[in-house]
């Protein structure tokens, strides 16, 4: 087969949805609005641990247009079929309404339909919840904890014990929430025993399997409908209490309804990224290289269910040569809410404190922080023994230190000033497992020369639909606009949850898997059609491009899919791709060498970035401007992390204190200076058949030790938590 | 949300009529639509004042102003006589909240807008201002932003207004209409500490309206800024501030208001620091032993002892920024 031109690949293309989004065409879960629809308000619990004791629902039911008031005084017994998809965890997920308990503030324990949103905000308002309330615990570090998860190779201890070089230190990390712009929301329809669901999700199968579960309903009875997502950044992967609560709601008020959380609700209503404490022990021979590693973890868990996040114990084992390791990871189960991934998930989280402990390493040595790192870099994957699939770590440093101008950098701290503003740069490394999943797509391209491609995937914001546009306008010889991308429900084909940075790799692969098999018919077609001018020609040697098919090199040779269909009388050829990841025989990865420069007030302790740049291996780049996106995206993010973001829980009774977009604060435009990416020109063909490692998390990682490192430089202060605050630098 | 009647007033008269019969004001809605949201604020009628004419501003001859009570934050911040004679005015409204909520508030709105103690916007946690007698639960919970100055056992929720800080260390006054009459009242008179009653706020009447803000003259040439730490650069409530306006004459300093925010029950006006400025030649050092006085009485809590350096900090930069090192 001959290779496609790269016309659509490698462009930077606008996002093809873009005009709808802009204009307010694009239908967002909460404006689905069936016929009849009811609204639901959710009351929550204003203890973290205990039982309800009283529940007056009198004033609430009195309220014009309330049709019914939920609890679990009436609600149902609801089947809770086990449910091993739907990225459930070990443990039992809530349960809504079904006992007296409260396992954390906020928990819903009742919900009120009525017939118009304002209705039900108030009367929720209304319902006198009476609770008996025992002794919680919510303070990750004062609490008992689970059985670790263990690691080791080699002696770490006796290593460490004989190190020239020994640090032990010792890095916290706040509770963050994702704080997408769209907050949950779901719009639930019973037709008889038919359920049909819009809602905010990164995986409509997710959604759909968990409340057939929930109902002990077959799944095929429920259809899950979200074809755009404002933002999830992986806290709409998992299907929430409160969409069995909509669906409950609509059972027993007879009538569609519909269910948005409230900012406020989305601290304790959804998952968040875990608060960790993280104690590092690194040792080292005079030269900076590493001689052993302990890594000590806790993190906050529900006491239903364990999270133990993915991922986090990856970079310690694998990012550095480092002959003896040990790691240890407990969750601490507490009277919360559970925590979900939230982007760069685990990584990013393990990246502050190596990151930073490299970086002290360094600086203990006297050793610049990229020599440090380039002594260390491994020639295979030491966890696993593994030759990498493509690892070109040091030439992202090379590249990112020519950029960034990294050797006007003045080793020593605190040197360099800017009238009130000490000036610091630093450096992270970025890490990222490339994952892949397998899926189907179906492709169907009519005789007008324009195609259909459909995928039970999501786009949460990185484009989904333009990516996989451009991948079908290449394979099949078409041009982006002729291809109509259709994702976001459970009657498409197949799909893995749209997270882990999985999306482009696996749909991609199916996409083009699907479209390289209609081009092949539509081939196979020509050449095999006496009327056609390719007839009696090579297969191998056709190519298609701008919707013609022509032998490669004599473009004069050919004919277009509409006169070869139609000639046929063929309305369409159709096809089903798949993708089923093959046998990694790889250690697998997306890099990253993220540089930040800052400016901190030397008296009042004001951190500014000033620039960033991020610099990437991470396959081939289907989408450049959406990589950008992306990259800057995930930037803006790690700014966040480092001097903003921070979930604060108020231990006397579990309340979240900052529950509103006014407390927790996010990068505004003022705090986010210009924000550069280059990426690696490359691919990976050990990852998947196009190339690509993953974008989407890998960003993120680095992004806050780079930031804690510059501020490090500037200063001659090391913060060991995060977020890192005007007080810690006074 | 409560349910509640919306009216809108006409004219002064009508306004003041309604205010008289339990009816709340509402201009720009920038804080009280957030608050009745979370059913902090629960009333019963809303009186719009927008149409009444106090859209103003006056500059008298002697370079005092005159801000009616309705114009936004935008409009005073902008007006060619604020930023010519009262600097600090312009940057303190500046860097408060941001563009699209500059251009629904207003200044009558701005001073009479309410804490940010997130205690007290939180309708499940126990606080005296929103619920008289349920104690508060900033005090022992997370107090990170909360007051250093002014506090009692009873609150202390931090007032917000960077405007209301300029206008303290500028002597403004707030006119106030009522059914008997309009008086005008001393900004530092109006916004009360909150002591044994802080839901009791401002030094208002039942029914009075604020008409508009007196800011005098002052000794010319008059230096004035505003300086404001956070934490972010914009759109974001201060960890601490400082106005300053400063007159020297001969090398000496004559006139100096300083006052600070971000770490009062109200804005809190440094009379230490006036005074030990005043009839002192500017200097780097001066600045600082002035600024050592700025945290004079301060109680800090469990999470903002370093507001005790940050606000000296702040004072003596700002100090220097106006004063200069000369």
């Amino acid at each position: 087969m001959s290779p496609q031109p790269q016309a659509a690949v490698g462009r930077p293309v606008s996002r093809v949805e873009g005009r709808l989004k802009v204009t307010g065409q694009a239908k967002y879960a909460a404006d689905q609005t069936a016929s009849g629809t009811a609204h639901a308000a959710v009351v929550d619990s204003s203890i973290a641990r205990g039982r309800i004791t009283g529940l007056d629902t009198a004033a609430a039911e009195a309220c014009p247009g309330v049709l019914r008031v939920i609890s679990h005084r009436n609600a149902p017994t609801l089947p809770y079929l086990p449910n091993r998809g739907s990225l459930n965890l070990p443990g039992e997920r809530l349960h809504v309404f079904q006992d007296d308990r409260v396992l954390f503030h906020g928990q819903p324990v009742a919900v009120v339909v009525a017939t118009t949103l304002e209705a039900a905000q108030h009367a929720a308002s209304l319902v006198h919840v009476q609770y008996t309330a025992e002794p919680s615990a919510t303070d990750l570090t004062s609490a008992p904890a689970d059985e670790p998860t263990t690691y080791a190779r080699g002696d770490a201890a006796a290593a460490l014990a004989s190190a020239a070089v020994r640090l032990d230190l010792t890095y916290r990390l706040s509770r963050m929430h994702h704080n997408p712009m769209e907050p949950h929301a779901i719009v639930t329809r019973w037709d008889g025993a038919e359920l049909t669901v819009w809602d905010k999700t990164q995986w409509v199968q997710s959604t759909r399997d968990e409340l057939a579960a929930v109902f002990g309903i077959n799944p095929a009875s429920v259809r899950v409908i979200s074809p755009y997502v404002g933002g999830a950044f992986g806290n709409a992967a998992r299907c929430w209490p409160h969409a069995t609560i909509a669906a409950l709601a609509a059972r027993e008020a007879g009538r569609p309804v519909k269910l948005v959380l409230t900012r406020r609700q989305l601290y304790f209503g959804v998952g968040y990224r875990p608060a960790y404490e993280y104690r590092l022990s690194i040792g080292s021979d005079l030269q900076g290289r590493l001689t052993a590693s302990v890594h000590d973890l806790r993190s906050e868990t529900s006491r239903y269910e364990t999270f133990a996040e993915r991922g986090v114990l990856v970079p310690g084992r694998m990012l550095y040569t480092t002959p003896n390791v040990t790691q240890s990871h407990r969750t601490v189960p507490l009277d919360v809410n559970t925590p979900t991934p939230m982007r760069g998930p685990g990584y990013s989280t393990a990246a502050f404190p190596i990151e930073s402990a490299v970086d002290e390493l360094a600086h203990e040595l006297g050793i610049d922080p990229i020599e440090l790192r380039r002594r260390n870099e491994p020639e295979n994957d030491q966890a696993s023994g593994l030759p990498f699939s493509t690892r070109r770590l040091r030439e992202c440093y090379t590249v990112g230190a020519r950029e960034f101008g990294w050797n006007r950098r003045n080793p020593k701290p605190r040197t360099t000033r800017d009238g009130d503003w000490l000036i610091g740069m630093g450096v992270a490394t970025a890490v990222y497992d490339t994952l892949r999943a397998p899926a189907q797509a179906h492709v169907r391209l009519d005789a007008r020369g324009t195609a259909v491609v459909e995928s039970a995937t999501s786009d949460m914001g990185p484009g989904t639909y333009t990516s996989m546009s451009q991948v079908a306008a290449d394979a099949l010889g078409i041009d982006v606009p002729q291809v109509t991308f259709r994702l976001g429900d459970t009657t498409l084909p197949q799909a893995p949850v749209h997270g882990g940075s999985l999306t482009m790799a696996s749909i991609g692969s199916t996409v083009q898997d699907g479209c390289d098999r209609v081009r092949q018919q539509a081939i196979a077609l020509a050449v095999g059609d006496e009327r056609s001018p390719l007839y009696g020609a090579d297969p191998a040697a056709v190519v298609v491009y701008d919707g013609r098919l022509h032998v490669k090199g004599d473009p004069a040779r050919g004919e277009t899919y509409r006169q070869l269909l139609t000639r046929n009388d063929r309305t369409h050829l159709e096809a089903t791709g798949s993708y089923t990841p093959a046998q990694s025989r790889a250690s697998m990865h997306a890099y990253g060498a993220v540089f930040a420069e800052v400016a901190v007030d030397a008296r009042l302790g004001m951190v500014r970035v000033r620039r960033m740049l991020g610099v990437y291996d991470a396959g081939r780049i289907i989408s450049p401007k959406l990589a950008d996106s992306q990259a800057i995206g995930g930037m803006v993010g790690g700014i966040g992390a480092a001097l903003m973001e921070h979930t604060v829980t108020d231990h006397r009774d579990g309340r979240i204190v900052n529950a509103n977009l006014a407390e927790y604060l996010v990068p505004v435009n003022a705090d986010v200076p210009a924000l550069k990416a280059i990426y690696l020109n490359g691919r990976d063909d050990q990852a998947d058949p196009i190339g690509v490692k993953g974008l989407g998390e890998v960003v993120l990682v680095g992004v806050a030790p780079a930031v804690a490192n510059a501020v490090f430089h500037a200063t001659g202060r090391r913060v060991r938590h995060l977020p890192i605050a005007p007080e810690d630098l006074l | 949300m409560y349910p509640f009647t919306f009216t809108t007033a006409r004219d002064t008269r009508a306004a003041l009529e309604a205010g008289r019969n339990g009816g709340r004001y509402i201009a720009g809605g920038t804080t009280l639509v957030d608050l009745m949201r979370e059913t902090v604020e629960r009333p019963g009628t809303l009186v719009d004042i927008s149409p009444l004419p106090l859209r103003f501003v006056t500059v008298t001859a002697r370079g005092g102003v005159r801000i009616g009570a309705l114009v936004t934050m935008t409009d005073a911040a902008a007006h060619p006589a604020i930023r010519r004679l009262y600097p600090v005015v312009s940057a303190a409204l500046e860097l408060s909240a941001s563009a699209q909520l500059r251009n629904m508030a207003t200044i009558g709105g701005n001073i009479m807008q309410r804490t940010r103690c997130t205690y007290f916007r939180d309708v499940t946690a126990a606080c005296n201002k929103r619920d008289p007698g349920s104690g508060c639960a900033a005090i022992g919970g997370f107090n990170r932003t909360h007051a250093i100055l002014g506090t009692s056992d009873a609150c202390v929720a931090t007032h917000p207004s960077d405007l209301a800080v300029a206008l303290t260390a500028l002597d403004a006054k707030v006119r106030l209409a009522g059914s008997s009459g309009t008086r005008s009242v001393a900004i530092a008179d109006f916004l009360l500490l909150p002591g044994a009653t802080p839901d009791r706020e401002q030094a208002l009447r039942p029914g009075e309206l604020i008409t508009a803000v007196d800011i005098p003259a002052h000794p010319r040439p008059l230096r004035s800024g505003y300086l404001k730490v956070r934490d972010r650069q914009s759109y974001e409530f201060a960890l601490a501030a400082a106005a300053v306006a400063l007159h020297s004459s001969g090398g000496v300093i004559r006139t100096a208001k300083v006052a600070a925010g971000g770490v009062g029950t109200v804005p809190w006006r440094l009379s230490a620091v006036e005074r030990h400025l005043i009839g002192r030649r500017p200097s780097t050092r001066l600045w600082s032993s002035a600024a050592e006085l700025a945290a004079e009485g301060a109680k800090p809590l469990t999470h903002n002892r370093f507001k005790i350096e940050l606000l000296q900090r702040t004072v003596e930069r700002e100090l220097r920024i106006v004063g200069g090192t000369a």
